[in-house]
C-alpha cells in the first residue's frame, strides 16, 4: 500500500486518485501508526514550510517517516514535501526541516514572477529509476516561491531554470523529492508516480 | 523556461457549459465533463470552471463536475463564481479543485483573501477582478474601476490600487477580466494587463476578449500576461489548443507542446 501522509496540508485526494488511476493501491493515512503497514511513503503538501513542519511534528509523523526510510521504504516528497526533506527553510523565519538531506530552502530572487506558477522543464543531471522513460526537457506543473539551495551536488537529480538553475528533483537511494506536482502534470507526471510505485 | 499558459474557461450554468457576451450568458456550448476531457487531451495547461448560477444548487453541480473531471484529468483545476465565504473556499478545495478564484467577495470582505491564503497557501488563492475602463482626459494615465455582481455594480474602487491590495493580502495569482472586452472577440485589454503586471510580482492571467490567435499572442507578449484564459474561441472549435500553441511557438513564445 502506498501511504499518502495526511498532516492537514494540501490537495491529497489528487495524489491518491493519480495512483489509483494507474492501478496501484494508495491510501491517505491520517494516523502515524498506519505508516508501518505501508510499502511506500508519500509526503505531499502545499503550505508554508513552518506550518507544514509544525503539523508533521505535532501529528507525530517525524519518527514514523524516519523509521520507514531506515527500513528501506521508498519515499517521495512533493512540492513542500520535497523542501521538508532538507535541513531548513527561510520561509517566514528560519524553520528546521526533516534533515533527510543537507540543504536549505530560500526564496526566488525577484528576477522572475514569484510564485512561479505553471509548466516548466527539467534538465536531467543523472539517471535514476524515478525518471525512467521521462526525457530531459519534459514539462511539469510547478507552484512555489522557495527552492532548495546549498544541497549536495550528488543529491541533485534534475534542475529547472527559473531566473537561475535550481534542483527540481532531488534524492538518493530510495529517497526522492520533486518540486513540481506529478499528479497535476498529465502523462509525464503519471509516469513518475508509476516509476515510484514500482521501486523498492 | 516557464511556459506561457493557455487556459480554457468553462462557464457552467445548471450543469451545462454556456458562453456569454458582455457578461450575459446565452449560447449552450455543451457538456462540461466532455469538454474538459477534450481540452485535457489537446494539451490545455489548466482548466477553469466558472459557476455563473452562483446559487447553492449551482455550486453543488460545479462541485460534482470537478469531482468527475478530477478522476480522469491530471492538470490543475480552478473553480470560480459566486464564492462568498471562507467556508465556500474550503468546500471547493475539498472537492478536488487546486485553486479557487475569488471575485466580488474580496471587495465586500477583503479578509477572505488573508484567511484563505493563511489556511491553504497563496498558491491556491486567485484574486479575480472585473474591470471597466474609466474615462480619462487626454494625456492622463489609463484607469479602470472594479465592478461586482457579474459586472453589474460599480464599486468606485480603482483597479490598479486594488490589485496591490489583493497581492498584499495573499493572492498568489490574479485574473483580470476586462468588462469592455468580454465576449466581443476584439482582443484582450492589453493595457490593463501590462499596467497590472508592472505593479505586482505575481503571475497575471488575462481574461475576456479573445477572438483569434493573434489576440492571445498580443496579451502574452505586449500585455505581459503569464497566461491567457479563453472560452468561445475553443468551445466552438474555431481554433484547437494545439493550433494556438503551434502558432505561439512559431512566433517565439515558450509554450508546452
Amino acid at each position: 500500500m502506498i501511504a499518502i501522509i495526511d498532516y492537514g496540508m494540501g490537495n491529497l485526494r489528487s495524489v491518491e486518485k493519480a495512483f489509483q488511476f494507474l492501478g496501484f493501491t494508495a491510501q491517505i493515512i491520517e494516523r502515524p501508526a498506519l505508516a508501518a503497514d505501508a510499502s511506500h511513503l508519500v509526503l505531499p503538501g502545499d503550505a508554508a514550510f513552518g506550518d507544514a513542519m509544525r503539523n508533521l511534528r505535532e501529528g507525530g509523523w517525524v519518527e514514523p517517516i524516519q523509521r520507514g526510510i531506515e527500513a528501506g521504504k521508498p519515499f517521495l516528497g512533493i512540492c513542500v514535501g520535497l523542501q521538508l526533506m532538507f535541513e531548513e527553510s527561510e520561509e517566514m523565519g528560519i524553520h528546521q526541516g526533516l534533515g533527510l538531506l543537507p540543504g536549505r530552502c530560500t526564496r526566488f530572487p525577484a528576477v522572475e514572477r514569484v510564485p512561479q506558477i505553471g509548466w516548466n522543464q527539467i534538465d536531467i543531471q543523472r539517471k535514476t529509476p524515478l525518471l525512467e522513460g521521462v526525457p530531459t526537457g519534459s514539462f511539469f506543473y510547478f507552484v512555489h516561491s522557495y527552492y532548495v539551495a546549498n544541497e549536495r551536488e550528488d543529491d541533485c537529480i534534475a534542475t529547472t531554470d527559473y531566473g537561475l538553475d535550481y534542483t527540481s528533483v532531488a534524492g538518493r537511494d530510495g529517497l526522492y523529492g520533486v518540486q513540481f506536482h506529478p499528479e497535476k502534470s498529465q502523462d509525464r507526471g503519471l509516469r513518475i508516480l508509476k516509476n515510484f510505485a514500482q521501486t523498492g | 523556461m516557464l511556459a506561457k499558459r493557455i487556459i480554457p474557461c468553462l462557464d457552467v450554468k445548471n450543469g451545462r457549459n454556456v458562453r456569454g457576451v458582455r457578461f450575459s450568458a446565452d449560447r449552450d456550448a455543451g457538456d462540461p465533463v466532455e469538454l474538459a476531457s477534450r481540452y485535457d487531451r489537446e494539451g490545455a495547461d489548466e482548466l477553469v470552471f466558472y459557476d455563473i448560477t452562483a446559487s447553492s444548487d449551482g455550486r453543488a453541480i460545479v462541485m460534482d463536475l470537478v469531482r468527475q473531471v478530477s478522476e480522469q484529468v491530471f492538470i490543475p483545476l480552478t473553480v470560480g463564481g459566486g464564492i462568498r465565504t471562507f467556508e465556500d473556499v474550503r468546500t471547493i478545495l475539498k472537492s478536488g479543485a487546486d485553486k479557487v478564484s475569488i471575485n466580488s467577495a474580496h471587495v465586500r470582505t477583503p479578509e477572505i483573501i488573508n484567511q484563505s491564503a493563511e489556511s491553504f497557501g497563496s498558491q491556491c488563492i486567485v484574486g479575480a477582478i472585473d474591470a471597466l475602463r474609466k474615462p480619462v482626459a487626454a494625456g492622463e494615465p489609463p484607469a479602470w474601476e472594479i465592478y461586482v455582481n457579474g459586472g453589474r455594480t460599480a464599486t468606485g474602487i480603482d483597479a490598479l490600487e486594488w490589485v496591490e491590495e489583493l497581492v498584499g493580502r495573499g493572492a498568489g495569482e490574479l485574473v483580470l477580466n476586462s468588462i469592455d472586452a468580454d465576449g466581443t472577440r476584439q482582443g484582450y485589454d492589453l493595457e490593463l494587463n501590462r499596467e497590472v503586471a508592472q505593479r505586482v510580482q505575481v503571475p497575471i492571467v488575462a481574461s475576456g476578449g479573445a477572438g483569434n490567435m493573434e489576440h492571445i499572442y498580443d496579451v502574452l507578449t505586449e500585455g505581459e500576461a503569464s497566461a491567457a484564459l479563453a472560452a468561445s474561441i475553443f468551445h466552438f472549435q474555431q481554433h484547437s489548443i494545439p493550433e494556438v500553441k503551434d502558432y505561439l511557438a512559431q512566433r517565439g513564445v515558450v509554450v508546452r507542446l
